[in-house]
């Protein structure tokens, strides 16, 4: 790997790794920037490192302290954040799907949240690309949106957890689809097809799993890129002219600084406004790219509700990827509902821990019926949505008074749910409900407190007052800063968000280089 | 109780394609955890063990798993979860509070400590607690119910599904890197996995299931 001074600039200093920041780095390096991308997590090495035990697999995730509130406190760390080279794409269920075209205009054409200043026809190009990059495997025809090209990998074989899923939706005559995921099912490289682990959300310990650690990051490498990792960027410096110049990272016990002619911030939707919180200065007292007051605003998650039921096959649902059949139905069709935006349901597979804590913290099961319970395991299915929230700006990312191991102050998480947030759960819980039963299912019950994903908190758009980084992820305020990643999403939609990241990710190397080679960068 | 996987033991697939090297290690260091408390005091161990023991209660007819242990474990090395609900203290704070004021309550009502009282007695203030009804002056500003959620609950459950003994009453297949598994569809299961005894199927099954490795 090419390491670069901390004193002579690089092209773009990155702040994180994971599906905005590792692909970026890869793409900006490809386009013969010179790029250090920095990561407060570890650097793994997945087949010698990587135990199938949930328990130790925790060493993947965020578990630094942050403080929630609001109505709804979100459940962080294991659910939603990592901390690792590759970031949360390590740990993610590797659900690879577009947004509804439709959705990059929301506003316009559906009459809710707000409109993305990006063109549905040219992410449809770069969701293309970023399918061909993880080899993608899915059906030959999808059965939702407009023709996308074939997937590059043959779909997986659906397990019995998403034959319930299947059987449902066949009895009640909706639609639905093997999901297209990010690992193989055929050899790349090195990497042999999946072998139905079933661990994927604690780590893939043979590299079928397309995360950005097995994909982006060694091309990134290959390119030139240095990645850094186990360094925790505290500040980002700005000079007397308003510009960045570099960041300041805590790794080995000491303060450094990297010098940098760009700087990206890539840390998700939490660690991402905190930084630029934590960066206020004289001339940005409300944080950096905070001229509109939106920095830390709008955060979004998506509701991630289920119904569980029992079954009298052996359903064994811990075998395979966690969601191996799904369907978009309420994506796509606009009737029938009494709420704003739409929902993706999945079939599940939650390994004993996860399932044990779903049993006591939702079902409120414990002593001898937590116990009982549990030992239908293998009996078990369910279906889970992705749920798509409204953006309010009351829901956000603010400094506690509080110090992390760092000395730096922690994140405090203010998130609730709103009435339409609310009616979409509902539809969900009703209409999984009639699936669950049409698929045979019995002694059902419903989890209505979960939630998925971040997004938000570093709104894009085309206006310099309502939003905090323009269509290019450049912030509209200091003009060497940008920001890559789910943050600046405007809403947030009814699927997996990480395509759609990596996909803005290839669209802004893009734009960079145009922007560069026209000299205005 | 009626085993459902009679015979199935998960351990016996350690030295198999379906646990790696770093697996064992992990699962070996697990098994041999100290027994006895480094964080909690003498008193709040022997609180901790009785809620424990109501929690995820354990039949006597083998080893228990050392759930207190491993929540000591997590205490001692402050292994937060990365999110706290602002009316909760830090987590080693919220099991200190949380453990004084269940018997400050067990005092008040029965007279004595909570670890002394009747498993029924027990259920009961642990059903009170998890429904938001114990006030005590011990509990400071610390919703009870949500300790009983975030703390007593999510700790203990925890700790107890990482055992594979746990894994084992619930026919899980346990670790699985390299090998990982083929029959994916209704009713298939590889032989490396437990096999589910129907009644009156249990010496069948038991000779299975002594083969799973």
């Amino acid at each position: 790997m090419r390491q670069y001074s901390e004193t002579d600039p690089v092209d773009f200093a990155i702040v994180g790794t994971g599906a905005g920041g590792g692909t970026l780095a890869c793409r900006l390096a490809e386009h013969g920037f010179s790029v250090v991308a920095f990561d407060a997590g570890a650097w793994w090495r997945p087949l010698e490192e990587f135990a199938s035990d949930e328990q130790h697999q925790q060493k993947l995730y965020w578990t630094d302290e942050r403080i929630c509130d609001g109505e709804n406190p979100l459940t962080l760390g294991s659910n939603n954040s990592g901390k690792a080279v590759g970031g949360s794409t390590v740990h993610f269920a590797m659900v690879s799907l577009r947004f509804r075209p439709e959705w990059f205009k929301a506003r316009s054409k559906l009459g809710y949240g707000a409109d993305w200043p990006l063109d549905w026809r040219e992410m449809w190009r770069y969701y293309t690309d970023v399918e061909q990059a993880l080899k993608i495997s899915g059906p030959v025809t999808y059965p939702w949106g407009p023709p996308r090209p074939r997937y590059p990998y043959r779909p997986h074989e659906v397990n019995a957890a998403g034959l319930v899923l299947a059987r449902g939706c066949e009895a009640l005559g909706l639609p639905w689809s093997p999901t297209p995921l990010a690992t193989l099912s055929a050899p790349r490289g090195l990497a042999h097809p999946c072998v139905y682990r079933g661990f994927c959300t604690i780590g893939c310990s043979t590299n079928a799993k397309q995360s950005a650690l097995v994909t982006w990051i060694p091309r990134a490498v290959r390119a030139g890129a240095e990645i850094r990792d186990l360094a925790m960027v505290g500040r980002i410096d700005t000079d007397a002219s308003g510009l960045c110049t570099g960041v300041h990272y805590l790794r080995e016990g000491q303060w450094r600084f990297q010098s940098a002619r760009n700087v990206v911030v890539a840390g998700y939707a939490i660690e991402t406004p905190r930084l630029l919180l934590m960066s206020a200065s004289n001339r940005f007292p409300h944080g950096l790219a905070n001229r509109s007051g939106l920095v830390g605003r709008n955060l979004m998650v998506q509701t991630n509700q289920a119904v569980w039921g029992r079954f009298d096959e052996e359903i064994r649902w811990y075998k395979g990827p966690p969601s191996l059949a799904l369907t978009e139905h309420w994506n796509y069709q606009d009737t029938g509902k009494d709420f704003f935006g739409g929902y993706a349901y999945m079939s599940q597979g939650p390994l004993p821990q996860q399932w044990a804590a779903t049993q006591s913290s939702n079902h409120g099961l414990w002593g001898e019926a937590l116990i009982r319970d549990m030992e239908g395991y293998i009996h078990q299915a369910g279906l889970k949505i992705v749920g798509e929230v409204l953006p309010q700006e009351q829901n956000r990312v603010t400094l506690a008074d509080e110090k992390d191991q760092y000395g730096l102050p922690i994140a405090r998480v203010t998130f609730s749910l709103c009435d339409n947030d609310k009616r979409l759960v509902r539809h969900a819980i009703r209409h999984m409900t009639e699936v669950m039963l049409a698929a045979g299912g019995h002694d059902l019950w419903h989890e209505d407190d979960d939630t998925a994903h971040l997004n938000g908190t570093v709104k894009m758009g085309d206006d310099s007052r309502t939003s905090v980084v323009n269509a290019d992820c450049r912030s509209w305020d200091v003009r060497n800063l940008w920001v890559c990643d789910g943050s600046v999403f405007p809403t947030v939609g009814g699927v997996n968000p990480s395509l759609t990241i990596q996909a803005i990710a290839c669209r802004t190397a893009d734009r960079i280089r145009a922007l560069a080679a026209s000299g205005d960068l | 109780m009626r085993d459902r996987f009679p015979g199935y033991d998960v351990l016996n697939k350690r030295g198999s394609p379906s646990w790696n090297e770093v697996t064992r290690q992990v699962i070996d260091a697990r098994l041999a955890m100290p027994r006895e408390p480094c964080f909690f005091t003498e008193d709040e161990w022997l609180t901790l063990t009785a809620v424990c023991n109501r929690i995820v209660p354990q039949p006597a007819s083998r080893p228990p798993i050392p759930v207190a242990a491993m929540i000591d474990h997590k205490m001692a090395n402050d292994l937060t979860d990365g999110y706290r609900d602002h009316r909760l203290p830090k987590m080693q704070d919220a099991w200190r509070r949380g453990l004084h004021a269940l018997d400050q309550e067990t005092m008040t009502r029965h007279g004595g400590r909570f670890h002394g009282i009747s498993a029924t007695e027990q259920d009961a203030l642990l059903t009170r607690m998890q429904q938001g009804e114990l006030s005590g002056a011990a509990w400071g500003t610390m919703p009870c119910r949500l300790f009983f959620s975030s703390r007593v609950l999510h700790d203990s459950v925890a700790a107890y599904y990482a055992h594979p003994t746990a894994w084992n009453e619930i026919g899980f297949g346990g670790p699985a890197s390299p090998r990982g598994y083929v029959r994916l569809a209704f009713d298939r299961r590889d032989p490396w996995e437990a096999a589910e005894a129907k009644p009156g199927e249990d010496a069948a099954v038991e000779r299975k299931n002594r083969d799973v490795g």
